[in-house]
């Protein structure tokens, strides 16, 4: 199968439909092409049971926006046509997660409660992407309200699947993004990480996911989850592409008083810098899980998988090769405590979001006969919202009660104190480490098989335990493409840097990329490629 | 899965008070299982209470500190109209002549 038009990198893309090599009418022919060849029948809440046929598909999606696509692919094309430059993403194809309203769209969050939600308004990244020249795709599928790391909890089934082997898991919650982005169904996606959600699904299917320093996106028009954890940021196939979309996303914005005051740097020139001098540092604890035994639930330490640690001390060596610093030793004593510690501050965050859906302004409302208001929000909420989020919204209760609040949400307030101190100490300039960026697998393990992990709701998250921590800290973190596992999954490396670094933590990416360019794992591609719809 | 571990914080009672405050109706089934997954996640949680903490250890609400140069500008609270206020109204379960219509809202003593 030889390359598509939608296999081209998005920066590539861009260039050609602004030089009019090619139209943005046929880059967007080619992605609902590559859709049409690979993702199956959507998402939907009438899912009547599993097909066999649902075993060959990617299930990226719950909407695919074909018309309103092709109104935006023509307005691209028009304006070339009439000498405008129509921005820096002319004629490439993205989709959007389905936590972001998108004016026009139904903005479902995965879950039954917003199923009929038609989005009266566009949250600020998105709407930036498609006044960039950007062409909306579709809304890709999610856990239900972010809830998750495998994308098996969305109300919309069947649930998107990881490219590389379909019996397995895209990750959680921008399984869809990131499944997409792998799959050719679209060169860029938009997705929320609120413990890794960006991250760790990037990992998971080979392609590259950004989450921005906190404040550096806004999240005007995001359905909230973890108010101060929450962080849009970019999935794309290589770190230019997510420079690139960073670049359009990011900044001030007056609707959202989160979104800091700092100026945007040319993420796309400051690429090109060198990594000689740079210092990059080496963790013991981001190498080692504490995790929950299924069998018996107690708590145990065990070092992470030694074919993930070898790839990241293979990009260590790379990088040392060009020129960095490598860094040893360098003591995150707090790692292990960001899941026990997210597990109070994001239901709590959560709990107190979700109490807006109630069956009276928008979305689902229960059929059944009731006697009076409370019994319409008790049924309404009973029925519209999935197993995931009615744990998240009673424990979120049980934490911040008046008698449990000093034990729990503000205990775990300080730990976070403690994590952000594991960081400020790493970066600080004038301490003993003085890094530039911390290296680290971005997962414990790789994709693992759909079934095995859904329904057990503590060791699904310890699937986020090396990406939390970005969160609570509030640093950006990059998960890239670092090889392969025996079983041909991808393994995932990350980049964690102080606040505001993102341009520092890209070049480190893409000189890697540039680095093993020609190294053989670096042609693979997901086998659903090959062996449809090709030309 | 793991069995429901010994002596959970959340019992029965417990539970059913948190569900009444979560407004929240629920199968028998589900109630089984949140309310096991619950205290399997407290059992997590409680992982925090062995961190030795300073009684001087501030909290963090979120992690990036905002400076006067960093945080948004201040600006005037002024309104500005959607420009399509009825279809945010259309959006409603229930609504006429521009209003959401509920059911009947029970009348409550304040103790």
């Amino acid at each position: 199968m030889s390359t598509e038009l939608c296999d081209l990198p998005a920066y590539r893309l861009a260039e050609l439909v602004r030089r009019q090599e090619v139209s943005a009418g046929e880059v967007l022919k080619a992605a609902l092409a590559r859709i049409a060849a690979v993702d199956g029948r959507p998402g939907s809440l009438e899912y009547d049971g599993p097909q066999p046929e649902d075993d060959q598909g990617v299930h990226a999606f719950i909407t695919v926006t074909a018309e309103r696509a092709r109104a935006q692919a023509r307005r691209v094309d028009q304006a070339i046509a009439q000498g405008q430059d129509p921005g820096p993403l002319a004629g490439v194809p993205f989709t959007v997660k389905d936590i972001f309203c998108v004016q026009g769209t139904p903005s479902t969050a995965g879950s039954r409660i917003l199923a009929n939600f038609v989005a009266p308004y566009s949250a600020t990244p998105a709407a930036r992407m498609e006044a960039a020249g950007g062409i909306l795709i579709g809304k890709v599928n999610l856990d239900e309200f972010t809830y998750g790391s495998s994308n098996e909890s969305s109300a919309f089934r069947p649930t998107p699947r990881n490219p590389w082997d379909l019996s397995r898991v895209p990750g959680g919650s921008s399984g869809g993004s990131a499944a997409a982005v792998a799959a050719g169904e679209g060169c860029l996606s938009l997705g929320t990480d609120t413990a890794g959600s960006v991250r760790q699904p990037a990992a998971f299917c080979g392609v590259v996911g950004l989450k921005p320093t906190y404040g550096r996106v806004s999240r005007y028009g995001l359905i909230a989850f973890g108010s101060s954890l929450d962080c849009p940021g970019p999935t794309a196939r290589d770190a230019r592409d997510a420079a690139l979309m960073l670049k359009v996303i990011a900044g001030p914005d007056l609707r959202d008083g989160t979104a800091a005051r700092v100026p945007v740097p040319d993420y796309l020139v400051e690429l090109e810098g060198e990594l000689r001098g740079l210092r990059i540092g080496l963790s013991p604890d981001y190498f080692r899980i504490t995790y929950p035994d299924p069998a018996s639930g107690e708590l145990g330490q065990q070092p992470i998988s030694p074919e993930i640690a070898d790839a990241v001390l293979r990009v260590a060596g790379r990088l040392a090769e060009m020129g960095a610093d490598i860094v040893e030793d360098v003591p995150m004593l707090h790692t292990r405590y960001g899941i026990p510690a997210y597990f109070v501050i994001a239901r709590v965050e959560a709990a107190s979001n979700l109490h807006r859906y109630d069956g009276v302004k928008y979305g689902y409302r229960t059929n059944a006969r009731v006697r009076d208001l409370h019994e319409m929000y008790r049924k309404s909420r009973g029925q519209g919202f999935g197993l995931q989020p009615k744990l998240r919204i009673l424990m979120g209760m049980y934490v911040s009660a008046a008698q449990y609040s000093e034990q729990y949400y503000l205990r775990a307030l300080r730990v976070r104190t403690l994590i952000r101190r594991d960081f400020e100490q790493a970066f600080d300039p004038q301490g003993p480490y003085r890094l530039d960026a911390l290296l680290t697998p971005t997962t414990p393990t790789t994709a693992f098989h759909l079934g095995d992990v859904y329904g057990d709701s503590v060791l699904m998250q310890y699937a986020d335990q090396l990406t939390v921590p970005a969160n609570h800290a509030g640093v950006p973190g990059l998960s890239f493409p670092a090889g392969f596992d025996r079983d041909g999954m991808p393994i995932g490396a990350q980049l964690l840097g102080p606040d505001f670094s993102e341009a520092i933590l890209l070049r480190i990416a893409r000189s890697y990329e540039i680095a093993t360019q020609g190294e053989a794992w670096r042609s693979r591609r997901p086998p659903i490629l090959n062996s449809t719809g090709g030309t | 899965m793991p069995a429901e571990p010994e002596g959970g914080a959340i019992t029965p009672e417990v539970f059913e008070h948190i569900v009444q405050l979560a407004a929240l109706e629920l199968s028998p089934q589900e109630a089984e299982y949140l309310r096991r997954q619950l205290n399997y996640q407290l059992k997590a949680i409680g992982e925090l209470e062995a961190i030795p903490l300073d009684s001087g250890t501030p909290i963090t609400s979120h992690g990036v500190p905002y400076t006067s140069q960093t945080s948004p500008e201040l600006r005037e609270d002024r309104w500005s109209p959607h420009p399509e206020p009825g279809e945010i109204i259309a959006q409603a379960p229930q609504q006429e002549d521009g209003y959401f219509r509920v059911p009947d809202i029970p009348h409550t003593e304040l103790e």
